[in-house]
């Protein structure tokens, strides 16, 4: 029966081609350019790292006491960062799973070959277990040694590129680098790793980075060599000495951290813990907050707001386009009453009708579907074009979104023929061929 | 034309009639409301910064080396590697003015702190910008300046980006002095920076400096309080004001002198959206404002296939009826009806469709708006966009009946002798 039906809508398609080009393109505009937005909201707020957001938290403690916190008001939040006190006695403790300090930093490196001039590259000071925690992929090497920690060995993890511009590419772990006028011997190099948005640092970077990180330097390290911050620092007093050590022994926070606990009693424990540390270090009553990856990201509020106006009105529109086709529809289907009452008069129910109708709309959906298909991809095209950089990765298309705009295609003209099917089922075929 | 003739023959085709008017309606809310909020950001993109941004641009660039910046030793060398930089950039043919800074407005690098009357908690105090520069500040950037004087050479101190160096003197702008000293004695009153325990003394006070946050919209945006202090550290910037007309060559002058005193630096050659390297100002507002350009950009253009969906739904309607109404448009023809009177009543059907989608439309524009406002900053539509969108949404209406009107114009009078 579906075969009758569907040689039947062909047929009917035929022989009104402007109309069924006009339904066709409306809905697949009206799914294109939802989907475009979709798909751009979907990319800025998405997981960055699925497989393990579950269980990555951030501690959050407040070092300031009482309400210095970032939210004025009732709530008492405590700040986004870290001092250094802090982070120091969290990392000694060692109490999660794995944990890392993070901090933004901005280097210079030198190319000892090809004579190439000195370029800035960004980078961040982590802890060891940075790597395995994030899940980064090395092509070369991998994450510094337990020994090269505790001795605060002068190591480094670059990025492919900064391994192409000074070394030329290949494999070359063990190597001497020169960053900011220090030499560092490259432990690991990783595979292409920039997760947009940068959750693993997002007050430093706002949660997306003009270049992919090139430099990963131990915490130690660059505490030692005085790197500086790049990112925000935080004052409640300014310190009481100049320079690094005067940040190392104030109150200014300026390090995210970030650790990872597996199961909800480690949770529990890690929480009871920040608050026994946050006792034993301050005065005041302990304040902690530990939050989930995600909804880190979402306290934060990485998508900028603006954003939600840009799904919502290409909502609005794939609206528009569905009232559309019910219209366009309608005209079709009433200009076929005729038809329409003979099927009857021969022996069609009304469910046959209904059935005849819901695929002629499906045909429709379904190429309106397809339709959406390039006009998606040029919309993409269109804002990867237009977009800041930092998100050229998230206009990625994936064959996921192909099907999601198939599926909003077929089901929103299945919902824009159900009226114009049960105006149609509704004809009286005695009297229509009668007036004929 | 009498209206009545109609409503009667709509009431035959109320679903058709119902979804105009739907689809009136959210096109209606939709750009209405779209509209403005493209207008705030774009109202917000195009103010003035206080700044003479013509023939101004700026260079951020690094020293190579390990300079920390925190001994003396390392913090002097910084110094008159940066007074060489200024030095030499000044004698450029091109070149009218510089100055060294830590930020600009728009810049996206914001350097802030409190304000204060007094030491305590019980003085007045605000939050402002802070913009640090040398004796040169002023009239390199273009700040106007209402009251007081202009920093001298012998104001301008330097020290390490890090720590407590209390200004012996600061300028404000009118803003932050308003809000600070409502009594208007602002100039040579004290204020305190940072919690720091010497004070400023104002001794000039400045139109207006907008912040290093595009996105701020509060009055605080306007509180900025200039010092001045060069601030030595691996990575400088330095804003340079060149001859009238001149920013091209000024930019590859700077440049290369740069290079030719000391070839230990980077300057990027940075891009559209990183300050690194030399650009213009036009380039800095165009980096702050990025992705509202870019959010305006997309909602327009869904705008405008929003009104061409809507447009099209309108004319395959129109054309239906018209179609269903060959035999009465052939009958009225034969009674004595001119084209043009077919014409019209097409036009005027559809005139009062669309009024009545406007008439819902407006109420949802407002419902929209409202909701907006609770989520969003944005404010009360103003009357005007709503009546421009009814006048828009109206001419769509109009534009999208004309061809199925003309179409039915041309229906002949013989048409009322058939039975179709």
């Amino acid at each position: 029966m579906l075969g009758y039906y569907l040689s039947l809508a062909l047929k009917s398609l035929r022989r009104s081609p402007v109309l069924t080009t006009l339904m066709v393109l409306s809905i697949g505009v009206g799914v294109a350019l939802s989907m475009t937005t979709w798909q751009l909201v979907r990319m800025v707020s998405r997981d960055p790292i699925p497989e393990k957001s579950a269980n990555l938290y951030v501690p959050q403690i407040d070092v300031w006491g009482g309400r210095a916190g970032n939210n004025s008001g009732s709530s008492h939040e405590p700040p986004n960062l870290l001092d250094y006190g802090a982070v120091t006695a969290l990392l000694g403790d060692h109490r999660a799973k794995l944990q890392s300090a993070i901090y933004l930093i901005s280097s210079i490196v030198t190319p000892h070959v090809n004579e190439g001039r000195p370029f800035n590259s960004v980078g961040f000071a982590v802890s060891r277990e940075f790597f395995p925690m994030l899940n980064v992929p090395f092509i070369h090497g991998g994450t510094w040694s337990m020994d090269d920690e505790t001795a605060r060995a002068q190591v480094v993890v670059i990025s492919q590129e900064v391994n192409r511009k000074v070394f030329g590419g290949g494999d070359n772990v063990g190597k001497i680098l020169n960053i900011d006028g220090h030499s560092y011997r490259v432990a690991g190099i990783l595979s292409n790793w920039n997760p947009e948005p940068v959750f693993y640092d997002v007050p430093a970077t706002g949660g997306f980075l003009l270049q992919t990180p090139g430099v990963f330097l131990p915490f130690d390290v660059a505490i030692t060599e005085k790197i500086p911050n790049a990112g925000e620092t935080d004052c409640k007093v300014p310190p009481s000495q100049s320079g690094f050590d005067g940040l190392l022994h104030s109150s200014c926070v300026w390090i995210s951290y970030i650790v990872e606990l597996d199961t909800a009693n480690a949770f529990k424990e890690y929480k009871l813990y920040l608050e026994g540390v946050a006792h034993e270090r301050y005065s005041w009553p302990p304040n902690v907050r530990l939050r989930n990856l995600m909804s880190w990201l979402d306290y934060l509020q990485v998508v900028p707001d603006s954003f939600n106006i840009l799904w919502m009105v290409g909502f609005g529109l794939l609206v528009v386009c569905v009232v559309d086709t019910i219209g366009l529809m309608l005209a079709k289907f009433l200009s076929r009453n005729l038809e329409i009452s003979v099927r009857r008069a021969l022996g069609a129910t009304r469910p046959a009708i209904y059935a005849q109708i819901l695929t002629e709309g499906a045909v429709i959906g379904a190429a309106g579907g397809i339709t959406s298909f390039p006009l998606t991809w040029l919309g993409l095209l269109w804002v990867r074009s237009r977009a800041p950089r930092g998100w050229e990765l998230l206009t990625s298309v994936d064959v996921g979104l192909f099907i999601l705009a198939l599926a909003v295609a077929v089901i929103a003209t299945l919902l824009a023929s159900l009226y114009p099917a049960w105006r149609s089922a509704q004809v009286q075929p005695a009297w229509q061929l009668k007036s004929n | 034309m009498a209206v009545h003739p109609i409503l009667a023959a709509l009431r035959k085709h109320k679903a058709g009639v119902i979804l105009i008017m739907i689809q009136i309606s959210l096109t209606l809310a939709i750009v209405c409301n779209v509209a403005y909020i493209i207008t705030l950001r774009i109202e917000l993109m195009h103010h003035s910064t206080g700044l003479d941004e013509h023939d101004l641009f700026l260079v951020a660039q690094s020293y190579v080396g390990n300079y920390s910046g925190d001994d003396q030793s390392a913090m002097n060398k910084l110094d008159s590697m940066q007074l060489t930089d200024l030095s030499v950039l000044r004698n450029l043919p091109d070149v009218k003015l510089v100055t060294p800074v830590n930020t600009l407005p728009l810049l996206r690098y914001v350097w802030s702190g409190s304000v204060a009357l007094g030491l305590g908690q019980a003085h007045g105090s605000a939050h402002a910008n802070y913009f640090k520069g040398d004796q040169y500040l002023l009239p390199t950037l273009g700040l106007r300046l209402i009251a007081g004087r202009n920093f001298s050479e012998a104001d301008v101190e330097n020290h390490p980006a890090r720590g407590n160096f209390p200004p012996a003197v600061v300028i404000v702008t009118k803003a932050l002095a308003d809000k600070l000293f409502p009594n208007g004695n602002a100039l040579g009153s004290a204020v305190y920076l940072d919690k720091m325990t010497s004070p400023s003394v104002i001794v000039g006070v400045v139109e207006k400096m907008f912040s290093a946050n595009p996105d701020d919209d509060s009055p605080s945006a306007w509180y900025s309080i200039l010092i001045p202090s060069r601030v030595d550290s691996a990575s400088t910037m330095y804003a340079v004001r060149s001859q009238r007309g001149r920013i091209q060559p000024a930019i590859r002058e700077s440049r290369d002198a740069l290079f030719k005193v000391n070839p230990m630096r980077v300057i990027d050659e940075g891009d559209r959206f990183n300050f690194n390297g030399i650009h213009t100002y036009a380039q800095i507002r165009d980096l702050g404002y990025a992705i509202d350009v870019f959010t305006a950009e997309v909602l327009a253009f869904v705008c405008v296939i929003l009104l061409l969906v809507t447009g099209v739904g309108i004319a395959g309607l129109t054309n239906f009826w018209v179609r269903q109404r060959y035999k009465q448009i052939g009958i009225r023809r034969a009674l004595g009806a001119r084209r043009i009177d077919i014409l019209h009543y097409f036009q005027v059907e559809n005139l009062v469709i669309v009024s009545g989608g406007c008439i819902v439309g407006i109420v949802l524009t407002l419902c929209i708006n409202i909701a907006l406002m609770q989520v969003f900053a944005t404010s009360r539509i103003p009357v005007w966009y709503v009546l421009a969108g009814v006048l828009v949404v109206i001419l769509l209406g109009q534009i999208s009946a004309f061809m199925p009107a003309r179409r039915a114009s041309n229906v002949s009078p013989m048409m009322a002798t058939r039975g179709m």
